[in-house]
C-alpha cells in the first residue's frame, strides 16, 4: 500500500446519474481488492470501499469522477472499478 | 442548538427528551450505557446488523422471484450498505467513545448521511433518503426487537416529533408522559392542532422538514407560544425555557384561581363565556375552567376514521355524556356536522375531485345534499334536548334560503320524532354560525330566522381576505384584527341587537385576549373558546369597565390596516394584563 496512486477520470454519463445500484456494485468490486480505493468528486474524498459512502455521494450526470487506487492489485482493481461505473445501464433499469 | 420555526398551536413550553416516530412509531429506548456494558453493546450491535443483512438478503430473493431482478436488486444494494464496515466502524465507535447505546448510535451515523443528502436541494437525492431510512429501520428492529414500543405505551415523560400525527393519534396521546409535539406538517386550523388544544400540552407544526436533524432521546424544546421547536438547546436557551416554564406555571395556578370569581366588568356588566369542545370527555375541561356551559360543540369526531356514518345512537351517547357531565342547567350548543367533501372520502357522494374545496360541497351544504345523515344528526339533537339544555346551530350558512331548507328539515324530524311519540324540547333553540361574509353582510335578514348567532371567526376571516393562511405565501393577508372583518363583526352584532338575539364569537378570536376589550367594546357579551384560554379572557373581562372597551372599540374601528389595530389591540392588552407578553 505504497507508492502514487493510480487515477483515472469518469464522467458519469446515466441520465439519472450514479444511483443506487452501480453505487453499491462499485463498493462491492472495491472491497474484492486488496488495494486501497477512494473517489474524489469536486476535491472530497469518499471511501470507495463504503457503499453507503457511495450512495450518499452526488453524483448527477455529467460529474466528473476521480478514482484513485493505491496497492499492490492497484491496476487489475482500477480496470474493474471503471468498468463498473462506464458500464451502461440495463435496458430494463427501473430504478 | 438548533431553531425551527412552525405554526404555534397549543400554548406552553415543553422540554424533554425526543421521541421521533416514524411511520411504524418506532423509539428510540435508551441514549446512553454504562462503560462496562460497552462490549456486550457491541456485540448486540453485530449480531443485529448480520441479521439485518440475511434478511435483506432474503427478501432481495423474495423480490426478486415474485417481481423480477431489476426490483430484487435494490434490496441487494441495501443489504450491501447495511453490511458496510464503515457504518459498523463509525457505529461501534460511538458506542466505544460515547458509551451511545447501540440503537442511538445507529440511528445518529444514519442520519448523519441522510443530512448530509438532504442539504443538496435535488431530488436525485431526495429519494434516496428514504433508502436509508429503510436500512435503519431494518436495523432497528433487529436490535429493539421485543423492546420496541408503541406510543401509547410510554415508560417515560417524552416529546413526540413526527412529519404528521393523525387526529386519532394525538387524540391517543397520553398526556401523562407526552408533554408536547411537534411535526412537520399540518396547518392552524388542521384537526391535529385543534386535538393539541384540547389535550392542552404545548404544541407547534407545519414546521416543514427536521425529522431527519433529531434522534431519539435529544433535548428538544417545544416553545408553543411562539411556535418554535429548538434541536440541542444551548445551556443559556435551556435555562431560559425553564425558567418561563415554571413563571407559567405559577401564572396558570393564578388564573386557575379566577375560576370561581365571575366574569363580570369592573362596572357590573356580566359576559358569558362558554367553552368549545370536540370530545365529550372534555366537558371535563369546560368545568374546570369556570366555563357556564357548551358554545361550540363540535361533532365532526362522530364522523372522521369510520367506515360507515354515525348512528342516531352514536350521536346520542357522545350527547348525553356531555349532558351528564354539564347538568340540565348549562347551555350546550350542538353544530350539525361541519366537514367538507374532500375529508368524508370514500363513503359520500364526494367521489369526485373538488378543485376548490373551501369554496366547495361542505359542511350544511353537504348536509343538504345527504339528508339521511343529516336528520340523524337533528334526531339525535332534538332526543337529547329532553334532558338538558341543548342548542342547535347550522354551520357555514352562506343564504337566507339556505337556512330556511335547513329549518324546514329541523321540522319535518320534529313532526316525525312527535308522531313516535319520542320526547324532545318542541322550543329548540336554532342558531347560525355567521362565517360566511354574505352571511355576515345579511345578518339583519338572517336575525329573523333563529335564536341565536355565533360568529366563526376562524372561517369568517378566511373567506373575508380570500387567504388561506396555511399557506404562507399569503396567510400574512390572514388577520382577525383587519378593519373588514371588524366591520362584518360589527354589523352582525348590529343586526342581533336590532333582532334581540344573543351574539356569540366562537373561533380562536374569542379565546386570545388580545381581542376580548375589543369584542366587548362591540357589544359582544358571550364567548365561547377553548377552555384553556378562559381563565386568561376572564382576567381582562374582570380588569376592564364597558366604557373603555367602547373606546377601544371605537379607535380600532377608526384605524385603517390590520397591522394598526393589531399593535393598538396589544398595547391595549398589554396595559391591562402584562404577564401575557413579557
Amino acid at each position: 500500500m505504497s507508492g502514487e496512486p493510480l487515477t483515472k477520470t469518469v464522467v458519469i454519463t446515466n441520465p439519472r446519474g450514479l444511483h443506487l445500484r452501480p453505487a453499491t456494485k462499485f463498493a462491492q468490486v472495491a472491497m474484492g481488492f486488496q488495494s486501497n480505493v477512494q473517489v474524489v468528486r469536486q476535491g472530497e474524498a469518499f471511501d470507495g470501499k463504503s457503499p453507503l459512502a457511495m450512495v450518499s455521494m452526488f453524483a448527477p450526470e455529467g460529474t466528473e469522477l476521480t478514482i484513485e487506487v493505491t496497492g499492490p492489485d492497484a491496476r487489475e482493481a482500477l480496470d474493474a472499478l471503471v468498468a463498473v461505473l462506464e458500464a451502461p445501464p440495463p435496458p430494463e433499469d427501473e430504478e | 442548538m438548533e431553531i425551527k420555526r412552525g405554526i404555534a398551536v397549543s400554548p406552553g413550553v415543553a422540554i424533554g427528551p425526543a421521541l421521533v416516530l416514524d411511520t411504524e412509531g418506532f423509539r428510540i429506548p435508551q441514549r446512553f450505557i454504562h462503560p462496562e456494558e460497552v462490549a456486550g453493546e457491541v456485540d448486540r450491535l453485530k449480531r443485529a446488523l448480520a441479521a439485518a443483512a440475511a434478511q435483506t438478503r432474503d427478501t432481495q430473493k423474495a423480490v426478486t422471484d415474485k417481481l423480477g431482478g431489476q426490483y430484487g436488486a435494490i434490496f441487494g444494494s441495501h443489504a450491501l450498505m447495511i453490511a458496510d464496515p464503515g457504518l459498523a466502524r463509525e457505529v461501534e465507535g460511538l458506542i466505544r467513545e460515547q458509551h451511545y447505546t447501540a440503537e442511538y448510535a445507529v440511528s445518529r451515523v444514519i442520519r448523519r448521511y441522510a443530512k448530509a443528502m438532504e442539504s443538496i436541494d435535488d431530488s436525485y437525492l431526495a429519494g434516496r433518503v428514504s433508502d436509508l431510512f429503510d436500512i435503519e429501520k431494518r436495523i432497528l428492529t433487529n436490535l429493539l426487537g421485543q423492546r420496541r414500543e408503541q406510543i401509547r405505551h410510554l415508560s417515560q415523560s417524552v416529546i413526540v416529533l413526527a412529519h404528521d400525527l393523525t387526529p386519532s393519534e394525538t387524540a391517543t396521546l397520553d398526556t401523562s408522559r407526552v408533554h408536547g409535539f411537534a411535526t412537520e406538517a399540518g396547518g392552524r386550523t388542521s384537526h391535529t392542532a385543534i386535538v393539541a388544544g384540547v389535550l392542552e400540552i404545548p404544541a407547534v407544526v407545519g414546521l416543514g422538514k427536521f425529522v431527519t436533524d433529531v434522534s431519539g432521546g435529544d433535548l428538544v424544546i417545544v416553545d408553543g407560544n411562539r411556535g418554535l421547536l429548538i434541536l440541542d438547546p444551548d445551556e443559556e436557551t435551556l435555562a431560559r425555557y425553564e425558567k418561563t416554564r415554571s413563571q407559567m406555571k405559577s401564572f396558570e395556578s393564578g388564573l386557575n384561581e379566577l375560576r370561581d370569581l365571575p366574569a363580570v366588568t369592573r362596572d357590573g356588566v356580566h359576559v358569558a363565556l362558554l367553552g368549545n369542545i370536540e370530545f365529550p370527555h372534555e366537558s371535563a375541561h369546560c368545568l374546570e375552567r369556570g366555563a357556564e356551559g357548551v358554545g361550540l360543540y363540535r361533532t365532526e369526531f362522530l364522523y372522521l376514521d369510520k367506515q360507515a356514518d354515525p348512528t342516531e345512537a352514536e350521536h346520542l351517547d357522545a350527547y348525553m355524556t356531555v349532558l351528564r357531565a354539564l347538568g340540565p342547567k348549562r347551555p350546550v350548543v350542538i353544530r350539525t356536522l361541519d366537514l367538507g367533501a374532500d375529508k368524508f372520502l370514500p363513503r359520500s357522494e364526494a367521489g369526485h375531485h373538488e378543485r376548490n374545496p373551501f369554496l366547495g360541497l361542505r359542511s350544511v351544504r353537504l348536509c343538504l345534499r345527504n339528508l339521511t345523515l343529516f336528520k340523524t344528526q337533528m334526531r339525535a339533537i332534538l332526543r337529547a334536548s329532553a334532558v338538558g339544555d341543548v342548542r342547535l346551530m347550522f354551520p357555514m350558512i352562506s343564504t337566507v334560503l339556505e337556512l330556511r331548507q335547513c329549518k324546514m328539515i329541523l321540522a319535518e324530524v320534529k313532526e316525525d320524532l312527535e308522531y313516535e311519540g319520542i320526547a324532545f324540547n318542541p322550543d329548540l333553540p336554532v342558531g347560525t354560525m355567521i362565517e360566511v361574509p354574505s352571511a355576515a353582510i345579511l345578518a339583519e335578514q338572517l336575525a329573523r330566522e333563529v335564536d341565536f348567532f355565533s360568529i366563526g371567526t376562524n372561517d369568517l376571516v378566511q373567506y373575508t381576505l380570500a387567504a388561506d393562511r396555511n399557506n404562507e405565501a399569503v396567510a400574512s393577508l390572514y388577520n382577525p384584527c383587519d378593519p373588514a372583518v371588524l366591520r362584518l363583526i360589527d354589523n352582525v352584532v348590529r343586526a342581533g341587537r336590532k333582532a334581540e338575539i344573543s351574539v356569540n364569537v366562537c373561533g380562536e378570536m374569542s379565546g386570545d385576549p388580545q381581542y376580548t376589550m375589543l369584542l366587548l367594546g362591540l357589544g359582544i357579551r358571550q364567548l365561547s373558546a377553548t377552555p384553556h384560554n378562559l381563565p386568561e379572557v376572564k382576567r381582562i373581562i374582570r380588569s376592564v369597565t364597558v366604557e373603555e372597551t367602547v373606546a377601544v372599540a371605537q379607535e380600532a374601528m377608526r384605524l385603517e390596516t390590520a397591522r394598526d389595530v393589531n399593535n393598538y389591540l396589544r398595547e391595549q392588552t398589554r396595559r391591562i394584563l402584562p404577564e401575557v407578553w413579557n
